[in-house]
Parts: C-alpha cells; structure tokens; sequence
C-alpha cells in the first residue's frame, strides 16, 4: 500500500491527499449500490423488467402508465433512503471507531442509540394514541439529548485530565446506555403485548413505507456532514497515532474531538428518525472499508460510507423480496447477510 | 487502557494492605446482603426466625417454608450468578485487553437466548429446567464457534479476531432471536421475563444442579489469576516471559464459558455486571488479577443480591426482573465512579 502513488487535491486554503485507489473502491461500491436498486425498484408485488425500470428512471414514457408511479412514487424513494440511512451510519461509524481507537466502537457508542430507542419505545408502549409524526421528533430528541449528557457526564475540569477523554467518553457510554436499555427492556417486559411487538419492529430498524418526505429530510444533513466528514478525517490520522502525538502536531485536541463527535452523533441521530435503529452498519461498514482502502481517514470515511449505503440497500431489497408478503426489517438482514460476508473478508485477509 | 499503568505492578501490589483489608469488609457485606436478602421480601421475616428455619427447620411454620423453598435458593442464586459473570467479565476484559469486553462477547448470552426462544418456538419448551438445558447448550455451542472463528488465520486467537468475531456473531444471533419474536407473539409473551433476566422462582434442585458447575469455574479462574495478569500486559510480555500464551487463553475462556455459560442457564441473560464489576474493581485493586478476579467475584456478587432485594421491596408486592435493576442502579454508580476515578 505504501508504493501507492497519492492523489492529491489543492484548493486556495484546503488540501486532501488519498491513496489512487479510492475513486475505484468508491466507484465500484456506487454502481454495486445502483445495480441493487435497479432490482430493488423493479421487483416485487409488480414486476418490472430492468430495462423498463431504466427507462422510467430516464423519464421516458413507457406504454404501461403503472410503472411512473410504482418505480417514481413507491419503490425509488425508498430504496434511495435505504441508500441514505446507510452511508449516514457508516460514515458516522468511520468517525467514531477513528476517534475512540476501538475496533468496536459503533455509533451506539454516542448514546444515540441508546437514548432514541429510550424515547421512542416510552412513546410506543406508553403513549400508543400518539400521532405518528411525533415518533421521528420524539427519537431524533432522545438520541440527541443522550449524546449532549453523555459528553457532559464525561467533560470533567482540571489540569492534566481536563475536558473529555475518549476513555471516560466510552465508560460513561456504557453506564448510560445500560441504564437507558434497562428502561427499554422495562417497557417491553411490562408493556401491552400489542404495542411491545411494534416497539421491536421499531428497534430491529426499517425503511417499510418511506417516501420522498423523509429522503428530502435526510438528504440536506448528508449533504452538510459528510463534506464536513471528510475534511475533519485529517484530524482522525493524527488522533490516531496517540494523543501525545496528536498534541504535538499543534491538533487543538479537545475542540476537533468535539466536532468529530457531533458529526457521528448527527449523522446517526438522523438516520434514526426514517429507520429506526438500524444497528451493526456502523459497527461493520467502517471495517470493510478498512480491508479495501487501508486506514488512512481520508479514503476509510467515504469508503465506509458508501460501503454502508450499499448494504443496507442490498439488506433492504432482500428483506422486502425474500419471503413477500412479510417483510423482514433491513436491520435484521443485515446481521443475517453482512456477519459471514464480514467474517470471510476478515478472515480472507489475515491469510494473505 | 491498562499499559500504562501496568509499570505498577510490583510484589508489593501482591500484598498490599489496603487491598488485603478491603477483604473482609467485602466479604462482611456481601453476607449483610444475604440476610437482608433472606428477611426482606412480600413479607418481611425477623433475622432470628431466619436463622431458626436454617438450623432449626419446622416444616409446619409458614415463614420456614417460605425461607427454604422461595428466598434460600434465589439468595443463593444471585451471589452465585453474580459472582460468576463479575469474574466472567474481569477474565474477558483482560483477555481482549478491551474495556468494552464483557461475558457477552464471546455471544455466550445471545447464543443463550436465541436457544431458549428457539426452543419455545419450535418445540414448544415451557418451564425452567428445561430453559436451563437449552441456554446452557445454546451458549457453550456459540462460544466454541466464536473461538474457532477467533483462531483462524494467523496468530491463533488474537484479542481483535476475538472481539470481532464474538461482536459480530453475537449480532447476528440477537438479530435472529429478534426476528422469530418480531413475528410469533406467542414466543414473545412466553419469554419475554426469561430475557430480561431473573434470579426468582428457581428450584433448589435447578441451583445445585448449577452449582458445582460454578464453583469450579470461580476455583479454575483464581488459580489462573497470575497467567490472566501476564496476558493482560500483551502477548508479546507474556510470550517473553516464557508463559503458554495459547493453553492460557484456551482455559481462560473455557472458565469463561462455563462461567457466563452455567450464569445464563440459572438466570437468563442478566448484562452489565460482567461489563461494569471488573472496572470499578480495577479503580480500587489495580490490574492484578489475583486481586482483581475474588474482588469481582465478591462484588458481583453483592451487586446481584442487593439488585435483587431493591427490585422486590421497591414495587412490593410486584417484583422487577433483576436484570433490570442491576442497569438501573449499576449505570448511574458507575457513571459516578467513572467521573471521579478515570482521569486519563
């Protein structure tokens, strides 16, 4: 990897450099995700051949008025937001395992999780008359406010230990997370049957019955926070190489580190607010990446978000067209497909 | 995380005052707990007719009935349980050399539960014993296989092959468990108080059955304590100090396995004790392991017991499962800790 030539971007004040075979790796992952969504669009309840569902993309008319509005209205939004939620996750995952140097550190690791399962289960158990709309605020507002406490708990005033420290971040991640899952658990334990059974279909994480509303929701924060992603990647290299170091290359440590963590946490909070929690894509697509790209921050960021985004597309077409009608969440299938896939591309590598 | 502080291991540490003082006060709490545990409950029973139905049983009186078939076998359930995942957890982290390590990682509770819901949505199993049965096969099965994807591929079973391999197994088994609940309600309702964790309304027969099992495993991890503290300053000091790194990690998860394994049988999954007990005991004890493994044991299983009775006194006459309440009480204490002792 070393002998790769670089590629190198100038700008007047801003300059990234990545390894040449980035724009492959992320080429590649692009056009497997489109691949995906030309079948993902095209089958289902109403076939449609490939090439149809091409043309309908282009625009063009075709003599069966059914197939606008099935591909445009019904099947493209949804499978694009599928798209969307997961590059959101693996992007947030990239930033979160680079800034905390734990190959198990996933976006649950921000409280995110943790909290928007919290708020969300309380208002599906508790307050089942809810109109449906309060749902996504509801989440999105949990997960946040758990983030901001949790950095909180974890900011501590001093000399040598001062402010955050990504140790005390995980720790107290942990304590909160565990005592937010014991309010979750409480409320499936205890709650009407009923209601419990939709709070896990809402826990395994879908994009069942989305549309362009919510892609037009997400798509604004994708389009701020992964440019922002990328450029604060640099940071993460040298993060990584010990926080002496980091100190010493003149990182204002404490201030990057807190930006970095906002993008992971909005980035999934976001995602929670269409898909539920849609878990293991920021665990997973973070370590694909890393066996395609290497570890420089530069590639692993994009890479793992388009390796997220192609995953939970793929995950979602399989769930809807494995076993119709019932439709497996994309969360659920993702564990199912992506463990073996992981574990071979994992294991692939450490032979060679 | 513990390199740093490793330098600090010396034979002093081996018998350091405080450490060898702390110990039976540990010890004096644990069995204060017990008793509350015992007297404390739907009904509240005086401590002397507690250790009357011990040493002087009268099958006629309602309180000894009580004592010896409901809270003997769940007080002793829970310091049993709790003790185990405590070290369970303590021997992980200091196999993964990971702070986010716990039992679970080695999918010893996911494997465990998909069984048991498996079982009660194929085969229709319905009592205790035979959940038992099932979480402990469930359990073991999936350790094994983690452990072999662990070993594959060069350098035998590294701490992130492990940790990855158990992270990402235990995903996918929790995903499937999720899926069968997610679409056969009857399922849902039949385990949905086993999942979340309880030391009630275990037979003696059930605990004893259990019991050696346990105790084993705790005796197997202490004597391992001087090995786990080689392991957990990095294979490369290990190996230079002529230890068997690869036996040593072979025994250290098999205490685990039989641990977590005969913990989830009993209990069902109950988290974060193997998560939480093994840091606080660090903050105090250091990173020797021959401190650090019976203070886990003894804390853990204090925590447990103490869960318990909250959970049972707190919404008398209901009772709250206490794998519950050992999140809700243990996140906050160990968010306080963590503010006040982690300083790096």
């Amino acid at each position: 990897m070393s002998a790769s030539p670089w590629i190198v971007v100038r700008a007047n004040k801003f300059s990234i450099r990545m390894d040449r075979r980035i724009p492959f790796v992320l080429g590649g992952l692009l056009l497997a995700a489109f691949l995906v969504l030309i079948l993902h669009v095209g089958i289902g309840e109403y076939n449609i051949a490939p090439l149809d569902v091409v043309n309908t993309l282009l625009g063009r008319e075709l003599g069966d008025k059914n197939y606008h509005f099935v591909v445009m209205e019904l099947r493209l939004p949804r499978a694009i937001l599928a798209w969307l939620v997961g590059a959101a996750l693996g992007a947030s995952g990239a930033i979160i395992q680079g800034l905390t140097r734990n190959p198990l550190a996933s976006p649950d690791l921000t409280g995110v999780t943790a909290g928007a399962s919290a708020a969300a289960v309380t208002l599906i158990i508790f307050l089942p008359h809810a109109p449906d709309y309060w749902l996504p605020i509801t989440a999105f507002g949990g997960g946040v406010f758990v983030a901001l406490m949790l950095y909180l708990f974890a900011w501590r005033g001093g000399t040598s230990a001062g402010g955050d420290s990504p140790i005390r971040l995980i720790l107290v991640g942990i304590g909160l997370s565990a005592a937010l899952g014991a309010f979750t658990s409480f409320a499936l334990t205890f709650g009407d049957l009923w209601h419990v059974q939709s709070a896990i279909m809402w826990l395994a994480g879908t994009v069942y019955a989305t549309g362009w509303n919510d892609v037009s929701a997400l798509l604004p924060w994708l389009i701020v926070c992964l440019p922002l992603a990328l450029y604060g990647a640099r940071d993460l290299n040298a993060l990584n190489l010990g926080e002496d170091v980091a100190q010493g290359l003149g990182l204002r440590l404490i201030l990057k580190r807190a930006f970095l963590l906002l993008l992971s946490v909005a980035l999934a909070a976001i995602t929670v607010t269409v898909a539920g929690i849609i878990g293991f894509v920021g665990l997973i697509a973070p370590h694909l990446a890393r066996r395609l790209v290497g570890s420089m921050h530069e590639g692993l960021v994009p890479t793992a978000a388009f390796a997220g985004g192609f995953l939970v597309i793929l995950a979602d077409f399989v769930g809807r067209t494995i076993s119709p009608p019932t439709e497996i969440p994309a969360g659920i299938v993702i564990a199912i497909i992506g463990v073996p896939f992981f574990l071979y591309l994992l294991w692939k590598r450490e032979k060679a | 995380m513990d390199i740093a502080r490793t330098s600090n291991i010396t034979k002093r540490n081996a018998l350091h005052p405080l450490l060898v003082g702390a110990f039976p006060l540990c010890i004096a709490a644990l069995l204060l707990a017990v008793m509350a545990s015992i007297a404390f409950g739907a009904a509240d029973i005086h401590v002397s007719t507690v250790l009357d139905s011990i040493f002087a049983f009268d099958a006629a009186n309602t309180n000894h009935l009580i004592i010896q078939t409901l809270r003997l076998p769940r007080m002793i359930t829970a310091v049993l349980v709790g003790a185990a995942l405590g070290v369970a957890g303590a021997i992980m982290q200091g196999l993964t050399r990971n702070p986010l390590a716990d039992p679970g990682l080695l999918g010893i509770e996911s494997g465990a539960a998909l069984a048991v819901v498996g079982g009660v949505f194929l085969f229709r199993i319905n009592s205790l014993p035979v959940y038992a049965v099932f979480a402990f096969i469930g359990g073991t099965l999936t350790a094994l296989t983690v452990y072999a994807l662990g070993s594959m591929g060069r350098g035998g079973a590294t701490p992130f092959k492990l940790t990855i391999a158990g992270a990402a197994l235990s995903s996918l088994l929790s995903s499937l468990t999720t899926a069968i609940l997610m679409f056969n309600q009857r399922s849902l309702e039949e385990v949905r108080f086993w999942l979340a964790g309880s030391v009630a309304g275990r037979e003696m027969s059930l605990v004893l059955e259990a019991a050696p099992f346990l105790l084993g495993g705790l005796v197997l991890a202490f004597i391992m304590g001087r090995q786990i503290t080689t392991l957990s300053m990095g294979e490369d000091i290990a190996r230079g100090l002529g230890q068997s790194i690869g036996w040593t990690k072979l025994f250290a998860a098999g205490a685990v396995v039989v641990l977590a394994g005969s913990a989830v049988a009993l209990a069902g999954p109950i988290g974060f004790i193997g998560l939480i007990i093994p840091h606080v005991v660090r903050m105090f004890a250091g990173v020797d392991y021959r401190w650090v493994l019976p203070y886990s044991a003894l804390l853990g299983a204090t925590f447990l017991v103490v869960s318990d009775l909250v959970g049972r006194v707190l919404v008398r006459p209901l009772e709250m499962p206490v794998g519950i309440m050992t999140a809700a009480i243990g996140g906050p204490v160990f968010i306080y800790l963590v503010r006040w002792k982690v300083k790096r």
